[in-house]
């Protein structure tokens, strides 16, 4: 395994082990977010430092892994942006905000379907894909970037401007 | 069997009378004593973010104030964690009472009366007890929890400490969905301030109360909202949900050990029963409907929002022509989702027998009061409390197959006739919205919602068929009319032409 | 009695302990409920929702109003729920109606078998599972005849190689978890998971895991389609054309349960047997694997040898070879002659051989050990399949014990005469060239060439485990049959015959016709078995002999039936 988890992360994941007095077990989407959050996607290494850690099959760890749309099994842009797809936000023009989102980034989401829900612009910027609710459903259509939520959004380049 | 009394609704009849400026706690009441209700003009609003006068803001009542922030000191400058202090002093099993007698139900979803979910604990148990609070918000339409944890975290803490001492739990999470990567910190940050001013971890409040709460994070799944997926998700496996019986969280929850789980609303009503106390707050909303509730618009109305109201004092009308500001210039109503996408979908021109014997009446879709009650008498459930507008500019076979790209979305998988009939179904209007549907394809795609509906492990099967099945009925004709009769009888499946000529 | 309930089923009413599982009642009573993802030695999901029923308990009164009055039978009439319940995970409770028939468990069988189907491949034609699909056996049963399902299935990976002995095709799985389970509650090697999630969700081992854990083969046993198959067995032979013969596996002291599926002599395939005293539903792969042999007629005995002038073996007839062995062996006295034996010999071969000593008057009978180590399920330290056998009808406290003394006799030249049954001595004794250079005559019998035979005087063709039939004592002491599947190779008999015809060749013996008759005789003379009948040990065995010997899969089966977890 060569994945290199840096001290102060393993330091992070170890504290975070302990909210789970029971289980480690349960300690998995925790560790999950930890290493996704500093190495940008979960791999198969990253599923296998988690499973070592918390001493159980990869395939348990990946059975997680791979329910969730809240972990990336590939690497994203530098800037991931997801947009609310569901009803309220639909009504409210998402899919004309992933449009002209994608027509901004130049990013091309043809290829996108379930096994790969992302699609990455060209020079690796920005990536995005659809999320269901993000529960704003009043201020739609919403967005995330990164962790920054967006509500009403309607200036596209404004939003993009600050994420450059 | 005991299983399935927990599913029926207690009846409570509870005196309704007008709203009370100061509720006094009864006189038996253990801490019998005045408190003062905030009045709505002692505390201002940010501009634009005022709450309407029908609203009542009990909950809420610190979201978009001016000059509020998440810190304990302002939380506590308003009589925050007194009614934890009030409650360590009382016997357990006296809170519960309380949370009884208010008469409280569930704002997950569900409605089930809270108290009575506390006392389903097993007698003479020797497990650990957990308590989880439901912070997944995943039901589309529904934004209501996000401004408590955004905005009010401390008042989340104290309810949950109260309720944790209610039903003996030292260990609690908060189950945060993930797209609250904010939420969770202020959580987080809310934590570490309480257990520094010693609410929260060993000897609370000098007494032998112990309590420490973890923010747990979700990672995009709806179905971590039902309380089972979420307890196997919090046990580190698949969101699988479980079946019931045997696993009733109250019995057999986390770690197999007794388990309460409450949504963020609920718990935060607690603490506010406490300081009315139970009788009193039941004399909020109407009977068997107490309290308050928050509201949330969303859909083709000119103000959406969150508003919190009395349970079943505000109709579907003033809600969405009062509160909302009326629909967008020139449109008309075409349909209302009451509940969170999964409640059954009312069509605007329909009428609603509600009340029993004499007080039976037939009523329109704008005079429908906004309680549990009623909105299940009108054949839909008032859910979540997040109420979808379509107006008349919104093609139903579109609104029906955004639904089931969700609920194709987010099905778990793991019993059969959610996995495949949710697919199925979603498979179905996606044609149905390309043109390339048949008349006979609706036909098909009520009957595979009626194959989900009540043969699945958990809820999300009727969450999922419902609309469908709602859908189907009250806008058949909207639906056939998207249908092309010249596609009866052609293929769409390669493979099954395949096979029927024998060459696969 | 009070931990009784009454039951309605079907109409019918019942009686069955407390927490009785639904389907269990009804199985018990032939309303058998069609199921997938239920396993009784398992944890119940309820995933598959086939086996969902229409319940019914007594109404719950009103508030205030009186219950309502039982019938003659002490019966109050049943409220039926308007929905169907699982019955695999449900258990019965006082006063409980049930139905397995009729309009409303019709239909939703049918509706879930629909669904089922929904993206299920159709390639029964060409699937291995095809005869003994619980899907296709069901669909015919329950399911619409033309399928409404128009859309594109979904595809997923398929014919992958998951482990050395398992292949798995994504399509036809139908996500019953049962093969998940049986990894993580009884191999305790989880490495079978799903992946994603909805209708994609797919069955995968880890990348660049494997599954190949010794008990891996369960995993298709469980597997109720065609999605995890036998690389041994695939494509090897239609099941419909197969006869099954239930006897027992000989590779080891526990005896466990099998059927063995055979045609026109040859094995195909092995399956474990449901015994939950024994083996509960599970055998290792080593165990169901180890059969081929039997089938390659290149390495088995075929006919009797006997040696020439010169030394070289020579074919000669099952008649002619006992009596050149007779002749040799009349040659010395009984303290001059060994017999070592089989503890892989049936009780009933072991009886002769005590009868040939007798008659002899051997100085020693021994047989050989085999040890291996326990794996903690269900393979034992013992891997002779009748050890205790050895004990109770040679009545030898250690056998193996005297090996070393049988060498040093012929060393010693006070031993000229061997004869070996069933054993391999230069292979599996610890004899070597040496130790049996000092004999003068060396009989053996054995199912394959082997190099004791080499060396031997006469050699005759004796029938292994599947040739034979007869009776073993398992390491807890539990009487088993082994039944006979084929007949042996060539002029193959059973041992037990081997041994009548040298005994009868050496002039002693009446005639012996069965193996049956053998063991009458044994309940006769042998007190252990005293009061036995052959008819009365039936498929599954019965307890005969105290041993404090303990299966660990089985103990931890039994803690999992006490927890409440599985039905066992
Ligand atoms: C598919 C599904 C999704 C749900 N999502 C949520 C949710 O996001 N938040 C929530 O509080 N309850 C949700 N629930 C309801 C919970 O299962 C549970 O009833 C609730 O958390 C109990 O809390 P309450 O009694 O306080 O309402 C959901 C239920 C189902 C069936
Ligand atoms: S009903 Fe749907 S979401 Fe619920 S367990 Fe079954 S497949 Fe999963
Ligand atoms: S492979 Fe077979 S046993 Fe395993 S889940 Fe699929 S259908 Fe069930
Ligand atoms: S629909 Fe977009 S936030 Fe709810
Ligand atoms: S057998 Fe699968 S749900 Fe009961």
């Amino acid at each position: 395994m060569s994945l290199e988890v840096p001290a102060d992360l393993e330091k992070q994941i170890d504290e975070r082990i302990t909210h789970y007095p029971v289980s480690k077990r349960s300690a998995v989407l925790p560790v999950l977010h930890l290493l996704q959050h500093h190495f940008r996607f979960v791999n198969e290494e990253v599923i296998e430092w988690a499973a070592a850690k918390l001493e159980l099959e990869p395939i348990k760890v990946l059975e997680v892994v791979s329910f969730y749309p809240g972990f990336r099994q590939s690497a994203p842009g530098k800037y991931h942006i997801r947009v609310c797809r569901t009803l309220s936000c639909a009504m409210a023009g998402s899919y004309e905000l992933m449009d002209s989102l994608c027509e901004k980034t130049g990013i091309d989401r043809s290829g996108v379907d379930h096994h790969n829900p992302i699609a990455v612009s060209a020079d690796g910027t920005y990536s995005i894909e659809f999320a269901e609710c993000l529960a704003s459903c009043g201020t739609g259509p919403v967005c995330m970037v990164e962790d920054d939520f967006y509500e009403s959004v309607d200036d596209v380049d404004a939003l993009l401007a600050k994420y450059s | 069997m005991t299983f399935m009394k927990a599913w029926t609704t207690s009846t409570l009849s509870l005196p309704n009378t007008p709203d009370p400026i100061f509720l006094t706690a009864p006189q038996n009441h253990p801490n019998h004593r005045t408190y003062p209700l905030p009045t709505m003009s002692a505390i201002t609003y940010k501009s634009g973010k005022e709450p309407h006068p029908n609203e009542r803001r009990i909950i809420f009542k610190n979201v978009d104030r001016e000059g509020w922030d998440q810190s304990i000191d302002t939380y506590e400058g308003e009589g925050g964690y007194d009614q934890l202090k009030r409650a360590v002093a009382m016997e357990p099993g006296a809170v519960t009472n309380e949370v009884k007698s208010a008469g409280l139900r569930g704002r997950g979803g569900a409605g089930f009366p809270a108290g009575l979910k506390w006392s389903f604990l097993p007698p003479n148990n020797t497990k650990p007890v957990y308590l989880i609070c439901n912070a997944d918000e995943s039901e589309p339409g529904t934004f209501k929890d996000r401004y408590i944890i955004h905005q009010d975290p401390h008042q989340l803490i104290e309810g949950m400490a109260i309720a944790a001492f209610a039903v003996g739990a030292k260990l609690a999470y908060i189950y945060i969905r993930e797209e609250f990567p904010q939420g969770a910190e202020i959580l987080e940050k809310a934590i570490t301030e309480a257990r520094e001013k010693g609410y929260l971890g060993k000897n609370i409040l000098g007494t032998d109360f112990e309590l420490e709460i973890y923010v747990h994070r979700g990672a995009g799944a709806y179905i971590c909202g039902e309380e089972t997926g979420l307890i196997e998700s919090l046990e580190g496996k698949r969101p699988y949900p479980r079946i019931k019986p045997p696993y009733f969280p109250a019995a057999m929850g986390l770690y197999l050990c007794p388990t309460i789980v409450n949504n963020v609303e609920t718990l935060c009503h607690v603490r506010h029963i406490l300081e009315m106390g139970g009788e009193e707050w039941s004399k909020v909303g109407t009977p068997n409907n107490t309290g308050t509730r928050i509201l949330c618009v969303s859909g083709d109305v000119k103000k959406p929002g969150y508003f919190e109201v009395e349970v079943g004092k505000v109709t579907m009308g003033e809600l969405i022509n009062d509160m909302c500001g009326g629909l967008k210039d020139g449109r008309s109503l075409k349909a209302v989702i009451p509940g969170g996408s999964s409640a059954k979908v009312l069509r605007a021109d329909e009428t609603f027998k509600v009340g029993k014997g004499d007080d039976c009446k037939e009523i329109s879709i704008w005079d429908i009061p906004m309680d549990f009650d009623t909105l299940a008498a009108c054949g839909s459930m008032a859910g979540s409390g997040g109420v979808i507008v379509i107006d008349d500019s919104r093609s139903i076979s579109w609104v029906l197959n955004n639904i089931n790209n969700f609920y194709a979305h987010e099905s778990c998988g793991q019993c059969t006739p959610c996995r495949e009939g949710s697919l199925w179904m979603k498979k179905i209007t996606d044609r149905l919205v390309a043109d390339k549907a048949a008349p006979s394809d609706i036909e098909t795609l009520d009957a595979v919602a009626r194959n989900i509906d009540g043969q699945t492990i958990c809820a999300f099967g009727e969450a999922s068929s419902w609309p469908t099945e709602s859908f189907v009925e009250k806008f058949k004709d909207e639906l056939i009319a998207d249908t092309k009769p010249e596609l009866e009888n052609t293929p769409v499946n390669a493979e099954k032409e395949l096979a029927a000529a024998g060459l696969l | 009695m009070s931990d009784l309930v009454d039951v309605q089923i079907n109409g019918e009413w019942h009686q069955f302990p407390k927490g009785t599982r639904m389907i269990e009642a009804c199985r018990e009573v032939g309303a058998e409920v069609p199921h997938y993802c239920y396993h009784p030695k398992l944890t119940s999901p309820g995933n598959c929702r086939m086996c969902l029923v229409q319940m019914g308990m007594p109404p719950r009164p009103a508030p205030g109003a009186e219950p309502a009055q039982p019938d003659e039978d002490g019966h109050v009439p049943i409220s039926w729920m308007p929905r169907p319940v699982i019955a695999c995970a449900n258990t019965v409770a006082p006063n409980m109606g049930i139905r397995t028939q009729g309009e409303l468990t019709e239909n939703v069988r049918e509706g879930v078998m629909e669904l089922m189907l929904a993206n299920h491949p159709l390639d029964c034609p060409i699937c291995d599972q095809a005869g003994e699909c619980h899907l296709q056996e069901y669909s015919v049963e329950h399911g619409k005849g033309e399928g409404r399902f128009r859309e594109q299935k979904v595809k997923k990976p398929k014919n992958v190689d998951v482990g050395p002995r398992i292949r798995l095709d994504d399509e036809r799985c139908i996500m019953c978890s049962r093969c998940i389970r049986f990894m993580d509650e009884v191999a305790d090697d989880p490495v079978l998971g799903f992946t994603d999630r909805g209708s994609h969700t797919t069955l995968a081992v880890y990348p660049g895991r494997e599954l190949d854990s010794n008990y891996s083969l369960n995993t298709a046993d469980l597997c109720p389609v065609g999605a995890l198959t036998s690389n041994d067995f695939r494509f090897q032979m239609r099941v419909w054309f197969m006869k099954e013969i239930n006897t027992i596996d000989t590779n080891c002291g526990t005896g466990a349960n099998i059927t063995v599926y055979a045609r026109q002599g040859e094995i195909f395939r092995i399956k474990p047997r449901q015994n939950n005293s024994v083996n509960s539903d599970w055998m290792p792969d080593s165990h169901r694997l180890s059969f081929h042999w039997i089938n390659d007629e290149e390495t088995r005995l075929t006919s009797a040898l006997a040696k020439d002038e010169n030394g070289n073996h020579q074919v000669v007839t099952n008649e002619n070879a006992y009596a050149i062995a007779a002749a040799k062996l009349s040659k010395y006295k009984g303290h001059e002659i060994a017999i070592i034996a089989s503890a892989r010999m049936t009780n009933e071969e072991l009886f002769m051989v005590k009868r040939l000593a007798k008659h002899l008057k051997a100085k020693i009978v021994e047989t050989v050990p085999r040890t291996g180590e326990a794996d903690g399920y269900l393979i034992s330290e013992d891997r002779n399949p009748n050890t205790l056998g050895v004990k109770t009808v040679l009545g030898l406290d250690d056998p193996g014990s005297q090996l070393e003394s049988i060498k040093d006799d012929i060393k010693q030249g006070q031993i000229h005469a061997l004869i070996t049954l069933q054993e391999d001595l230069i292979t599996d004794a610890g004899f070597t060239d040496d130790d049996l250079a000092g004999l003068d005559v060396l009989i053996s019998s054995y199912p394959c060439a082997n190099p004791t035979a080499e060396r031997s005087d006469v050699v005759l063709p004796g029938g292994c485990w599947a040739e034979k039939s007869g009776t073993m004592l398992n390491i807890q002491g539990r009487l088993q049959r082994l039944n006979k599947v084929t007949d042996g190779p060539g002029t193959t008999e059973e041992p037990w015959e081997v041994i009548r015809n040298l005994q009868q060749a050496l002039g002693g013996g009446n005639g012996i016709h069965s193996h049956t008759e053998i063991f009458n005789q044994l309940a006769e003379t042998i007190p252990v078995f005293a009061g036995v009948k052959f008819q009365d040990i039936g498929d599954l065995g019965i307890p005969l002999v105290e041993t404090d010997e303990t299966l660990p899969l089985l103990e931890r089966e039994k803690e999992r039936v006490a927890q409440g977890l599985i039905v066992g």
